[in-house]
């Protein structure tokens, strides 16, 4: 038994998977059952009171989805995770571990639009307050702090411009104010962006996107870095108080560095009920299979079709962070060498009408509401993913009326170019 | 030894090779985690010794408490302290006066005293502290995974479906990608400070 360390394509796909112990089968099966059977009443009762390793119904846990949890944590550098049924329901679950009502959470504007409105009217209405920072300004978080604040919240790619966030300056600021950095890492995936390497002590996951891949199946995920004490000064309660639905247990002094992944577990998906579909959890498992292969390819074909754009006389400006001139071109060669995403936006000099024609004509870019399938997409934020935002927000946030937003697929560049260019062309 | 990351065959090797434990500061309240560590490390073949002065008369789990090291009466491989940090010296001193020595000397999790861990290093025996042998059992044989626990290794042989009382591989491949570095390094920083 050496320490050898295997690389990150292995991880991608052998880690959490085993052959199963009772069939052989070497594809993880999927365990579409709602629940287990005891071995008898004290395996039960041990089971129930957090104190043996082992199943009981499939909204607290599953083992095709422990499948999905061990080998995302893996890839992501983190010591557990915890699969839930969509990203919005990870970000819910979350929160409701580390704000009581009246706290507070630091989020970066340029977020997903989907998430704003979470944040904004959702999340209020149960006591928490978002504050909003610039991420292109980092003392703009640093001024955000007050002793109500509990954590910050940012993308690692940010949503709809594939703006680059930089995490290690806003981690430092987490840091100083003692609470941990929550990193939606959905638009770089693992494989070109691992948020824990640069400060991150929570990252969140849409694997409906990239990880997945595939666009068929919702999902998402939260992984717990292990970095972070939640003992300090009573602040975080579920994690550092006895736990009266569990015969008092602290679970930070129970389960040491994966006690948020606990918690996320016994205090958030049992009691809200977010659980994820063991069908969904492995088809997004083979989607990870692929997800280096085609994260390349997707980066590939991004840049390609960017420098495309570039030069389009229809076309006023480009936001890709993989683009030489582009104001993220510095943070994405440091964060995201191996490529900035595939999902960015431009503008055309045409405004608002131009881009609702552009959308018609496309004959190989489906026009939805997705990112990160592999197939191409395309969509007007403005009207769409964005449209709850007034119109300051919008321009904030990088959706501006003018703005198209692309996800890139892996078909084959050339054609992808071609049917743009006929589509910008007429 | 660098107590901040232990290498994976460290923890490894003495999972495989120590089989008696006596734990110190083991509670017969059903609730607390010394009681289903012992449990679980009973469970799993390891011959358990509860260690409490407050409850000698008493069993745990039909093991009789003793009051301390001295009174077990025979050879030990390893002593797990469940007790925190500033209650570590008293044990490894008590420990260092058995005779033979035990093996392994053991702190729970969020209990570190590293000059104890010098003191016990300089007379031989191994030392772990910070750490659960439960979760490290777990995690080392994959058992641990059900929870989304990444295990850090790698395995592609079919495996037992686990019973009552047996014993399990720990003798998986070992993983880097996934590995607790972030953690480890907390972990260091926070020791520092305090």
């Amino acid at each position: 038994m050496s320490d050898r360390l295997p690389g990150f394509s292995t991880l991608a796909v052998h880690a959490g998977a085993q052959p199963d112990p009772t069939t052989g089968a070497r594809a993880t099966p999927i365990y579409q059952t709602t629940s287990f059977v005891f071995n008898d009443a004290d395996h039960a009762a041990s089971l129930f009171g957090l104190q043996a390793f082992g199943n009981i119904y499939t909204r607290i846990g599953n083992p095709t989805n422990a499948v999905l949890e061990e080998r995302v944590a893996a890839l992501e550098g983190g010591t557990a995770a915890l699969a839930v049924a969509s990203g919005h329901a990870a970000q819910v679950v979350v929160l409701q571990q580390l704000l009581q009502p009246g706290d507070e959470f630091i989020a970066a504007r340029k977020l997903y639009g989907g998430s704003i409105n979470q944040f904004t009217h959702a999340f209020k209405s149960f006591g928490w307050n978002v504050v909003w920072a610039d991420p292109d300004d980092i003392a703009s978080f640093e001024r955000a702090v007050t002793p109500r604040t509990k954590a910050i919240f940012i993308e690692s790619i940010a949503n709809p411009a594939g703006s680059i966030t930089d995490i290690e300056a806003i981690s430092t600021v987490a840091r100083k104010a003692g609470v941990p950095l929550i990193v939606d890492n959905t638009l770089a995936s693992p494989y070109l962006i691992r948020p824990i390497d640069h400060g991150a002590d929570i990252v969140v996951h849409s694997l409906t996107k990239f990880l997945g891949g595939h666009g068929n199946s919702l999902g998402g995920i939260i992984v717990d870095a292990g970095t972070f004490d939640w003992s300090t000064g009573g602040k975080y309660p579920m994690l550092s108080e006895p736990r009266p639905e569990y015969h008092g247990i602290r679970l930070q002094e129970t389960f040491g560095n994966f006690a948020f992944a606990i918690a996320c577990r016994v205090l958030g998906l049992r009691d809200l009920g977010p659980a994820l579909s063991p069908f969904n959890a492995f088809m997004i498992l083979t989607g990870i299979e692929t997800l280096p292969l085609r994260m390349q390819k997707h980066c590939d074909n991004a840049k390609a079709i960017a420098e495309f754009l570039a030069g389009h006389p229809a076309v006023a400006s480009v936001s890709y962070a993989g683009l030489a001139n582009d104001k993220y071109n510095q943070l994405a060669r440091k964060y995201a060498p191996k490529g900035a995403g595939a999902v960015f936006t431009f503008s055309l000099k045409g405004g608002y009408d131009a881009g609702v024609s552009l959308v018609s004509k496309l004959q190989l870019f489906s026009h939805l509401a997705n990112v990160g399938d592999t197939r191409s997409l395309v969509i007007h934020p403005a009207s769409t993913t964005h449209s709850q935002l007034d119109d300051a927000a919008k321009i904030k946030s990088g959706a501006g009326p003018d703005v198209v937003r692309l996800s890139i697929g892996i078909e084959d560049k050339e054609d992808l170019i071609a049917d743009l260019e006929q589509a910008l062309g007429a | 030894m660098n107590h901040d990351a232990y290498p994976d065959n460290y923890i490894r090797g003495i999972l495989n090779s120590v089989k008696s434990i006596a734990m110190v500061g083991a509670s017969p309240v059903n609730v607390r985690p010394s009681y289903f560590a012992f449990k679980y490390l009973a469970q799993r073949g390891y011959d358990m010794i509860p260690v409490n002065p407050g409850h000698v008369g008493k069993e745990l789990l039909g093991k009789p408490f003793v009051a301390s090291l001295r009174d077990i009466g025979r050879p030990i491989d390893m002593i797990d302290i469940f007790r925190n940090s500033s209650h570590i010296m008293p044990v490894v001193e008590e420990a260092l006066a058995l005779d033979p020595l035990p093996k392994v000397i053991w702190m729970q999790l969020g209990a570190r005293d590293d000059a104890a861990a010098e003191k016990a290093e300089a007379a031989g025996i191994k030392v772990v502290m910070n750490r659960c042998p439960k979760i490290e059992y777990g995690r080392l044989s994959s058992e641990i995974s059900w929870m989304g626990v990444n295990s850090r290794t790698l395995s592609s042989k079919r495996p037992p479906a686990p019973t009552q009382g047996m014993r399990l591989s720990l003798n998986r491949m070992s993983v880097g990608g996934g590995d607790t570095a972030a953690s480890d390094r907390a972990a260091k920083n926070k020791s520092e400070q305090g």
